[in-house]
């Protein structure tokens, strides 16, 4: 099988868009169709609606956008922010940022990691929570830094982060 | 005045507000103490953080369930709550007053001029804070060509990273004919470690928008983009609001001020990649594609976004305008040293006690600022290292504590100026770890583009992976220096032209540790996990427990007046009774 086959297939068995999310994806591309240069704020926005960008997506977007699907992948996966992977109900994101490193962030990693049995990007098998690392989320005075979906924690030891991370059900 | 920044709010300052209403209603003060929300205040390891006027008391630590006491203490009996007030370590008496605690009383504000002072979603605030009157200055009573020149004059130099002289990018622009030029302001703060122009966006994000219009004024500029972090999802909130507000005044928009002067800016979201700091790859990655660098020239005040003549600032930079057109440039370049003029705004982070952001005269030198402004290294260790500048930058050991801070003094050291992160390291930082950190990051980012900069960063990392596992070989130390050179001669664009220098800076003033970790095998700061022995040394050991008391996992022996012993049945190598030992007891 082509790589592309494969791809396609793996997309067509798991992903799941609901047609309202088209229908949101629609007015999107509608917005910003005519405008240059617009590929980031729609994909941005897409991923907002989905939790991800999942590869048909990525494909309804290149066709809406009349653009080859290469290039709509090419900046997908050249931006961290974007993720082609579905994510948890909570997210975790730990700082990794020179700040938090040598506050010892990476020991919060491996705690997380041994805890919830994932490794970084991946999601927990119950679909609860989903670990990424970042680079600096700019509240460096306040290192080693923890994101739970919305909610920043600063000051975090690996030895606690877990009681944090158990609040979130 | 209580601080909103993301700082503090991390820290329930929000909460702290609407406990401070409820608790002023009640007592039916609402009327004389005003509450205002302002941007961060600098002290953010502090947080939640409030400063009350006029007497200038600076409250730090403030809880929502303490409200009651301070309102009854502070604005009914008239007396400051010592609780709150701030205790510089290893003294007893509190400081009051903001500006007479020594992390305020060294720094001068001048792009951090409104500070703790307004409202950064009131327009009207910046206004009365002469807010828009060097933009007004500039449209009605200067010439382009004065504008330049009163830059040049001031000498300030750009705040992102490279120092280039603003008057002089402008003029370039100026010179170049086109209908259609864009100003654009980076506000995409890359450097891990750096929150300045984060703070500046949500704190004063008027400041950003007054200095552009001003660039735009001298470069004759309608149009401008200011590039933010998708990450700093507050100061683009901020911005939005003051873009808004200006245009209500007629400062934005068609015929600003009636100058008959058209100027429109809009928000460009960035998605995460480092490399679109750099002023290229910032404008391929606004024109929707892939963020990757070009060669130059063509100059962007050439061609730049799409393909026209086009001026990018730092958010700093920027920051640093209005208040030299209203004062002028003598009164600019009276601070600084000879090449460096006016202050810079630091990130203070790492092992110091006073963690935040401060703003100080170029020239300042580096002992100043770790020890009087940031109160010296936390539980008394010692100070080993300072990291400038970032994954581009050095690190500053001890031993030049005295350097001047300014552009000049710093690339000497091998460091580079940089946005202005100063991350502080002590003994229990290990360097050839700290330089692999450094490198996973720039091998991560770099976008590929040219081969010394993808593969080379990439056989540095390899190279120090296997240095810090214990499999480093002899003559590994030359071919990183080897390596780095050619690194940083031949790569397209500056992410990796100055990859190699924590690597180069590390070996420059630390290379007995790299030696240490190559011939003997051992970590001296005892991070890198493999090199580590995890067995009590008995001759050192002062039989203190602390160890003991610290382990998780029931692996230490000990009992009072004995030597600690570590069972590696059980040690799951967390490295938690090496951080307790205060005698470096334990290989
Ligand atoms: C890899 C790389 C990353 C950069 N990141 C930033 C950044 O995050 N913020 C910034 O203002 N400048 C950054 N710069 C510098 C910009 O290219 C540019 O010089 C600067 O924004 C110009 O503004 P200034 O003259 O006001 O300093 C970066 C440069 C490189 C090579
Ligand atoms: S130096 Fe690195 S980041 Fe810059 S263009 Fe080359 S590969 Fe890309
Ligand atoms: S903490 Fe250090 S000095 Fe104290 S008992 Fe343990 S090994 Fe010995
Ligand atoms: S380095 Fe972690 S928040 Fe900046
Ligand atoms: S966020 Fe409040 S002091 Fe920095």
């Amino acid at each position: 099988m082509s790589t592309e086959a494969a791809a396609e297939q793996t997309a067509t068995n798991n992903e799941v868009i609901l047609p309202e999310m088209y229908t949101r994806i629609d007015a999107i591309i509608e917005k910003y169709k005519d405008k240059p240069g617009s590929l980031i704020p729609v994909l941005q926005q897409a991923q907002e609606v989905c939790g991800y960008l999942p590869h048909l997506v990525q494909r309804y977007i290149a066709k809406g956008m009349n653009m080859s699907p290469s290039v709509v992948f090419g900046v997908a996966t050249f931006y961290s922010y974007f993720t082609l992977v579905p994510r948890g109900k909570h997210v975790i994101r730990v700082c990794l940022g020179t700040a938090c490193y040598v506050k010892r962030s990476e020991e919060i990693i491996e705690k997380i990691k041994a805890e919830l049995d994932l490794e970084v990007g991946e999601i927990t098998r119950d679909k609860k929570y989903s670990l990424e690392a970042v680079r600096c989320l700019g509240a460096c005075g306040l290192a080693p830094v923890v994101v739970i979906g919305q909610d920043t924690y600063g000051d975090v030891a690996a030895t606690k982060v877990m009681d944090i991370i158990k609040k979130y059900d | 005045m209580i601080c909103a920044g993301t700082g503090c709010v991390a820290n329930g300052s929000l909460k702290v507000k609407d406990a401070l209403e409820t608790e002023l209603i009640k007592r039916n003060l609402q009327k004389e103490v005003k509450i205002v929300l302002t941007g961060c205040n600098g002290f953010c390891a502090k947080g939640p953080v409030m400063v009350v006027y006029p007497e200038d008391i600076f409250y730090q630590l403030v809880k929502p369930e303490d409200v009651p006491h301070l309102v009854e203490e502070h604005f009914i009996k008239g007396r400051p709550v010592q609780k709150f007030l701030y205790t510089p370590p290893a003294d007893k008496n509190t400081i009051p007053v903001m500006n007479d605690i020594p992390f305020f009383k060294h720094q001068v504000l001048r792009a951090l001029r409104n500070r703790s002072l307004i409202d950064a979603e009131k327009i009207e605030e910046y206004i009365a804070r002469d807010g828009y009157m060097a933009a007004a200055k500039a449209l009605t009573e200067m010439t382009p060509e004065q504008i330049v020149v009163e830059m040049k004059k001031s000498g300030l130099r750009g705040r992102g990273g490279a120092g280039f002289l603003t008057g002089l990018k402008w003029e370039l622009c100026a010179r170049v004919s086109g209908d259609i030029k864009y100003i654009l302001c980076n506000g995409d703060e890359g450097d891990p470690g750096a929150f300045m122009d984060r703070s500046v966006m949500e704190a004063d994000p008027h400041s950003v928008l007054e200095g552009m219009i001003i660039a735009a004024k001298a470069i004759n500029a309608h149009y401008g983009y200011i590039y933010v972090r998708a990450e700093y999802p507050l100061a683009v909130q901020r911005l939005q609001l003051a873009i808004e507000s200006a245009k209500d005044h007629g400062l934005l928009g068609k015929d600003i001020l009636g100058t008959g002067f058209d100027l429109d800016l809009e928000i460009y979201q960035g998605a995460g990649a480092f490399v679109c700091g750099e002023e290229t790859a910032l404008m391929a990655s606004i024109e929707g594609k892939r963020g990757m660098p070009r060669a130059k020239p063509p100059f962007p005040a050439v061609k730049g976004l799409w393909q026209r003549p086009s001026v990018l600032n730092n958010v700093e930079t920027f920051a640093n305008i209005p208040p030299i057109i209203l004062h002028g440039a003598d009164w600019y370049a009276s601070l600084g040293t000879e090449k460096s003029k006016g202050t810079k705004v630091f990130a203070l982070s790492g092992a110091l006690n006073n963690i935040g952001l401060v703003e100080v005269p170029m020239g300042t030198p580096l002992k100043t600022i770790i020890y009087d402004i940031g109160g010296g290294i936390k539980n008394n260790r010692k100070f080993k290292a300072v990291q400038m500048g970032g994954p581009s930058g050095g690190c500053i050991p001890g031993s030049l504590i005295d350097t001047p801070v300014d552009f000049e003094n710093i690339n000497k050291t091998g460091a580079i100026m940089g946005s202005g992160g100063m991350v502080v390291m002590d003994e229990t930082t290990c360097m050839p770890a700290m330089a692999k950190f450094f490198l996973e990051f720039t091998e991560d980012e770099s976008c590929g583009k040219c081969v010394p900069c993808r593969i080379g960063n990439k056989t540095l990392l390899t190279i120090l992976q296997r240095i810090t596992n214990g499999e480093g070989r002899e003559g590994d130390i030359e071919l990183l220096l080897d390596l780095s050179q050619q690194i940083k001669d031949t790569s397209l664009c500056g992410l990796g032209q100055t990859s190699p220098n924590p690597v180069l800076t590390t070996i420059k003033y630390f290379r007995d540790e790299y030696e240490a970790h190559i011939k003997e095998h051992r970590c001296p700061a005892r991070v890198c996990t493999p090199l580590v022995k995890f067995v009590v040394d008995q001759s050192k050991c002062k039989k203190c427990g602390q160890c003991f008391k610290a382990c998780p996992a029931g692996a230490l022996k000990w009992e009072k007046g004995q030597v600690a012993y570590i069972d590696p049945e059980k040690c799951t190598k967390c490295k938690s009774c090496i951080k307790a030992c205060r005698f470096w007891s334990i290989d």
